[in-house]
């Protein structure tokens, strides 16, 4: 718990309405994106200024408080979970756009700022950030920074780590961290690399320098039908063979396709087992050889139905079914439970089919949403949280889906992050001795472990618990016990 | 054979022994002087696995980087940063460990972009895998991408998965006769619209730019941007990567030049530093043999947003790289300490105090 003397002299450091501890303040913030998992904060803190961010840590740490860093509370794998008698740090008032650099093609931000607000405001010099994260509209750049968010676009463009130049960042004893420069690199180890990602274990973020892109001068969408998910998986394999990147290269299945259709009528063919949505951009010519050579791969694939979107309403169209497809299945459902597991593309019809038969196991329907391109699977488990143990049961489906990826020599998260999520996937992931690593590199920034503790890595013993526990069926004792 | 090297080095760690990592020896000038015996990586040679239509490649750390650059090029793939070799039997570990990159990277990204896993073993003999084979993954801390760059520091890299891409159908380079500050200027113009541009520089009142994709569209850019067009163009983007150009090389004949890498915002007007200049990167590095003191040299790039590195030439006393900031030179020492215990790794290379 939280002491009144600490709560006193938080308030000290801070104007009244920036600390909140009364109940109905707090209940806002008692879960991130992925509310299945709640915890009421102790209290929650909103500094207005960066002098403010450093002051709470020196806080923190002199009194020992454990510190949870939150952005725009949109992640999914409750990574910005409140912990008992910790302080709950939210950056979203820290929310101006600083500078737009036209010419060196750069935007520093602080980390309260949406991702989409910063496309907005470069759009009148031509230029926009790159990785659109589905959340875009709410989604903020220091939780971006701290998730190594992706988005339908990272094939071509890369993730957060690839698009940001410069951090300032406080360690949890309020010390500055200035991270990266405005040139391309910067001296020493790669820490911009080793902290974006990172969860918020490694310090906590107060302005981000990213860089931004010219606008493609066009963009142009081919849909293609499949009725076998496998011919369809192939021809992502034969489009990126043939030379072509694709901006945006998306797959759904039939359940997933139907989910889409009825509730947003994007006009997609219903008669088929796999959607692929194939997007290139850039110059206009190159456009155009690009379009006629996926147009070419996609029939010698075997797809039964290609459309090319000839005007930008078509695109967008065809679009809007696949954005709308985590609330389309929504509606099937009154729960799902989204996965976030990355594999080898080759791997997808092998993946695909031991899904399928785990649905049947565990009773539970599923809807495959894919970002074909990097091989980023994002299975929709459908559930009903009011029936007694179905959340349960869709989390040790979830489970075993990302074991499935980590089997097939892929990752357990593609671009939701660890958070507390996963961390027992983390034992499936990492041996100890990597595991041991990642906690001296958080012992390196952070030694009395007060940011975001139990997050993101498994202590070695919750993972010796767990690997007893699999042998017998997923099932741990008091699973609401929290095991850091 | 990685247990000859994990006994190696746990024997080193025992008698605190320190380890000079060696690849090709291509890059022994980079950094600063180490100290130890040589442990030879190239024997850890060999692709892995190379699944073109994934684009991923994985190879140990001593695979000769041409020997994986011919590889890709019969598929009609490549390294997208366009590493350097530098005229010598250069090595994939060695390239990463050292993480430069070539004309291409500001367009395309840099070393450190497109590694994606690597195993190694640290200074105490443990052998890690941090990272995996496919593009997207956030899975734990990004050790990967912090071996990038180390110069071997925090351990030996054994094996690398890098994300490969497809190579350009077409390219054309041009040149435009410009003074300095604007090419600068229309460096970074062009670089903000949508134009296929793949690497630029300066030198001696000459712009040469290089435009890489569709035939097409490098057909409508040369047309949009017009220029002269160069022959033998690949050989010039060679040289460059490679240094292989009289500028870069007469440093080692007078005592007192030294080749000094500015890396900087783009858009730094000329920095007017004197010395001969060679401008890359966009605007972001400015190559320069000079003899002004090293930190005149840094206060100058600190000042333009960036840092100085000593590229070529004897080593200042404070060590070729820029030193850091307290709070981040704490950091690095705490993470060697943890990936290093007895700094036997190229101990001194990368800053002198460890």
């Amino acid at each position: 718990m939280i002491s009144p003397a600490f709560l006193s002299q938080l308030r000290r450091l801070l104007p009244p309405h920036c600390v909140l501890n009364e109940r109905e303040d707090l209940l806002p913030f008692e879960s991130d994106g992925l509310s299945a998992y709640r915890n009421t904060p102790d209290v929650v803190v909103l500094p207005e200024s960066e002098a403010q961010v450093a002051a709470i840590l020196q806080l923190c740490h002199k009194e020992q408080v454990a510190v949870v860093a939150r952005g725009a509370g949109t992640g999914l794998a409750a990574g910005a979970l409140p912990i008992d008698g910790a302080v709950l740090l939210v950056l979203a008032k820290l929310n101006r756009i600083k500078a737009i650099d036209p010419l060196a093609r750069t935007a520093t931000v602080q980390p309260g700022v949406r991702n989409l607000a910063i496309s907005e405001a470069a759009a009148a010099h031509g230029l926009y950030y790159a990785p659109d994260p589905s959340s875009q509209i709410a989604c903020s750049i220091g939780g971006n920074v701290a998730e190594n968010s992706g988005g339908v676009h990272c094939l071509k463009y890369g993730l957060t780590v690839h698009n940001i130049l410069r951090l300032r960042a406080w360690t949890v004893d309020g010390q500055l961290l200035e991270i990266g420069n405005e040139s391309l690199d910067a001296p020493g180890y790669d820490l911009l690399a080793l902290l974006t990602g990172s969860e918020g274990m490694l310090a906590v973020i107060t302005e981000v320098t990213v860089k931004l892109l010219p606008r493609p001068e066009r963009a142009q969408v081919v849909l293609a039908a499949f009725d076998d998910v496998a011919k369809a998986g192939a021809a992502v394999g034969n489009i990126i063979a043939a030379g072509v990147i694709p901006a945006g290269l998306e797959m759904m299945d039939r359940l997933a396709i139907q989910a889409a259709e009825a509730f947003v009528h994007a006009g997609y063919p219903l008669d088929c087992e796999a959607l692929l949505l194939c997007e290139v951009d850039g110059v206009n010519e190159e456009v155009s050889d690009d379009i006629f050579t996926v147009h070419e791969v996609l029939a010698a694939s075997g797809a039964t139905e290609i459309r090319t979107a000839d005007s930008e309403e078509q695109r967008l169209k065809f679009w809007a079914g696949r954005k709308a497809a985590f609330p389309a299945v929504g509606r099937l459902s009154p729960d799902y439970y989204c996965m976030d597991g990355t594999i080898p593309r080759g791997a997808l019809p092998h993946v695909l089919k031991r899904i399928s038969e785990m649905s049947s196991e565990f009773g539970l329907r599923v809807a495959n949403v894919f970002h074909a391109g990097d091989g980023n699977l994002h299975p929709l488990i459908l559930f009903d949280a009011n029936q007694p143990g179905e959340l349960h049961k869709a989390e040790s489906f979830g489970g075993r889906i990302l074991e499935l990826c980590v089997e097939v020599g892929g990752t357990i998260t593609g671009e939701h992050g660890v958070g507390l999520e996963k961390i027992n996937q983390m034992c499936a992931q990492f041996a100890t001795p990597e595991l041991v690593r990642f906690h001296e590199v958080k012992a390196a920034f952070d030694p009395g472990t007060l940011l975001n503790p139990g997050k993101a890595v498994p202590e070695l013993h919750r993972c010796a618990e767990w690997g007893a526990m699999h042998v017998h069926g997923g099932q741990l004792p008091h699973p609401a016990l929290p095991r850091f | 054979m990685l247990d000859a090297y994990i006994d190696r080095i746990r024997a080193a760690h025992a008698e605190d022994s320190p380890l000079i990592i060696q690849g090709g020896g291509s890059k022994t000038f980079y950094g600063n002087p180490d100290e130890g015996e040589v442990l030879a990586a190239r024997a850890l040679a060999g692709v892995v696995d190379y699944q073109p239509k994934e684009l991923v490649l994985t190879a140990r750390a001593g695979t000769p980087l041409a020997q994986v650059e011919a590889l890709l090029a019969e598929q009609n793939q490549m390294l997208a940063f366009e590493p350097p070799h530098f005229g010598g039997p250069a090595t994939l570990g060695g390239c990463i460990a050292a993480g430069l990159s070539g004309p291409r990277r500001p367009y395309a990204g840099a070393a450190r972009d497109f590694v994606l896993g690597v195993r190694m073993i640290d200074g105490t003999g443990q052998p890690l895998r941090f990272g995996g084979q496919v593009i997207k993954n956030v899975a734990g801390y990004d050790v990967s991408r912090l071996m990038v760059g180390a110069l071997g520091t925090l351990g030996l890299i054994t094996e690398i998965s890098l994300k490969v891409l497809p190579k350009p159908a077409a390219e054309a380079t041009l040149q435009f006769e410009l003074d300095e500050t604007e090419a600068i200027v229309k460096m970074n113009q062009w670089a903000g619209q949508p134009l296929p541009l793949s690497a630029t520089s300066w030198h001696a009142g000459l712009l040469t730019v290089r435009l890489s994709g569709a035939a097409s569209a490098v057909h409508a850019a040369q047309a949009k941007l017009g220029g002269e067009a160069l022959k033998d163009a690949a050989a010039f983007w060679q040289r460059l990567r490679d240094h292989a150009t009289p500028f870069f090389d007469r440093h080692p004949s007078t005592l007192n030049q030294r080749l000094w890498r500015l890396a900087v915002k783009p858009t730094t007007p000329p920095m007017n530093l004197g010395g001969a200049q060679w401008i890359e990167w966009g605007g972001a590095i400015r190559w320069l043999t000079s003899d002004l003191a090293a930190a005149t040299l840094r206060e100058a790039a600190t000042t333009a947003g960036g840092h100085a590195t000593q590229f070529r030439g004897n080593a200042p006393a404070d060590g070729v790289f820029a030193p850091l900031a307290p709070a981040l030179a704490t950091l690095h020492r705490s993470l060697k300490q943890r990936f290093d215990p007895k700094g036997i790794f190229n101990r001194g290379r990368l800053y002198p105090d460890f």
